[in-house]
């Protein structure tokens, strides 16, 4: 209590501090959902050295509507995590923040400004229509 | 036209409190009427145990930071109107050890700065002797905006990573060092170039960019710190040139 440190509670809500905490947010939140999907797709891959039945089996999970879901799941958190990533090498090398000058009232930081939330909003809408294009090619076949 | 609010604030005595507790106050607000003007008539009228610190009433000092409906804000420049809401509640800010109520503990905030070595690094400024480093407008540029950094600590408290890291400097100290490192009278890159290149240091940050979302005088910590890296990244390197010292001629 007397600590007062906010922990890991400060990494949980993404609403508080606009565009960019929500993009930090979600980065987080689908690196962690890519490593989880990874390490599960080496395991469920290791399948094949119990023969062509097993592998036959394991791929059959993935046909199934829940299987459809999760991997359109896996395409949007790819998606975003890419396009964010992007975004953050090109930030994190002094680029498109815009640059430090004379600060007027009301203080509008540049490194939170358009630039930087228009390329947060393109990449979620990247992830969406990538999601939308998944759906449509894993749910026309069935 | 005045509104009656409620002001709810955080009442904790680490010294006798096991728990904290919230003590709530109707008070009268006008448009006008800062958090802190609030703040200072229930201790006036009301109750005057409450523990705070300010000082200037004019977010110059940099005392009254405090987390107001969960933002770290100075509760001088915070208006209870532009909250929208007939609720207020203060809390201390976090990220800093509470000392009583809405006093928090900048001991180990003012060592981070301090780390930084936040002055003007060079033997040749020793000697000056009446000559002057001459400076171009657009060399004041890069560094005037983290000089007016007050030390409020909002930004200290917005972080995220400050929030898990103990040893992370955090945006305030890091936007300082940019400050001084792009100070053109500066000489002392390299030494504040090792300073923060440690994975404790400026690499911990994650561009979440609350800092400069709540830092009440457009530092803009964040665009310092984004600038850091890519200086030790080699990118913006020829963007410094030390300044020699200059005799002015007597007109
Ligand atoms: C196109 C490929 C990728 C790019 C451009 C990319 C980019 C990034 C960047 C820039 C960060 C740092 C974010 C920050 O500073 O907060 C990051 C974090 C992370 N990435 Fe990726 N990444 C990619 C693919 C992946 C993949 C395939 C995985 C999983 C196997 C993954 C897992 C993670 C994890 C766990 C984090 C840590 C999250 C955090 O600290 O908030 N990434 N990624
Ligand atoms: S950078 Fe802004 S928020 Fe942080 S201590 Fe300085 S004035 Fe306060
Ligand atoms: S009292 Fe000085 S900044 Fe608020």
């Amino acid at each position: 209590m007397k600590e007062n440190r906010e922990g890991i509670k400060g990494w949980l809500n993404p609403t508080r501090y606009g565009a960019n905490r929500f993009a930090y947010w979600l980065q987080r939140l689908t690196g962690l959902g890519l490593l989880a999907y990874f390490i599960a797709h080496v395991i469920e891959t290791s399948n094949i050295v119990y023969g062509k039945n097993a592998w036959e089996k394991m791929l059959a999970v993935t046909q199934t509507t829940e299987g459809h879901i999760v991997l359109m799941v896996v395409i949007g958190m790819c998606v975003f995590h890419a396009a964010n990533g992007v975004r953050l090498y090109i930030a994190e090398h002094g680029k498109g923040i815009g640059r430090p000058g004379r600060p007027e009232y009301p203080y509008k930081p540049t490194s939170l400004g358009l630039g930087m939330k228009a390329c947060i909003w393109v990449s979620v809408a990247l992830a969406a229509l990538a999601m939308m294009y998944g759906a449509y090619v894993l749910f026309g076949e069935v | 036209m005045a509104k009656r609010v409620k002001i709810r604030v955080f009442r904790y005595n680490p010294a006798h409190d096991t728990d904290a507790r919230y003590d709530e106050f109707e008070v009268e607000a006008e448009r006008w009427t800062t958090v802190l003007d609030a703040l200072l008539y229930i201790k006036a009228h009301k109750d005057h145990s409450i523990a705070l610190r300010y000082s200037c009433r004019m977010a110059s000092c940099g005392s009254c930071g405090m987390l107001i409906n969960g933002i770290p804000r100075l509760a001088c420049y915070t208006k209870v109107y532009e909250l929208g809401s007939d609720v207020v509640t203060c809390r201390p800010l976090p990220n800093f050890p509470i000392i009583r109520d809405l006093a928090a503990d900048f001991t180990a905030f003012f060592a981070k700065h301090k780390s930084m070595k936040p002055y003007i690094i060079n033997e040749v400024a020793e000697s000056i002797d009446g000559r002057e480093f001459i400076q171009k407008p657009e060399e004041v540029e890069k560094y005037l905006q983290f000089s007016y950094c007050i030390k409020c600590g909002l930004c200290y408290a917005a972080c995220p990573t400050v929030a898990t890291d103990r040893r992370f400097p955090g945006p305030q100290a890091l936007a300082q060092m940019y400050r001084y490192l792009i100070d053109s009278r500066d000489k002392a890159t390299d030494e504040r170039l090792r300073i923060v290149d440690d994975r404790h240091g400026v690499w911990r940050c994650h561009f979440a960019g609350s800092c400069s979302m709540v830092c009440p005088k457009g530092v803009d910590p964040a665009l310092g710190i984004q600038l850091l890296r890519a200086y030790l990244l080699g990118m913006n390197r020829d963007s410094k040139v030390v300044a020699e010292l200059y005799r002015r001629e007597p007109k």
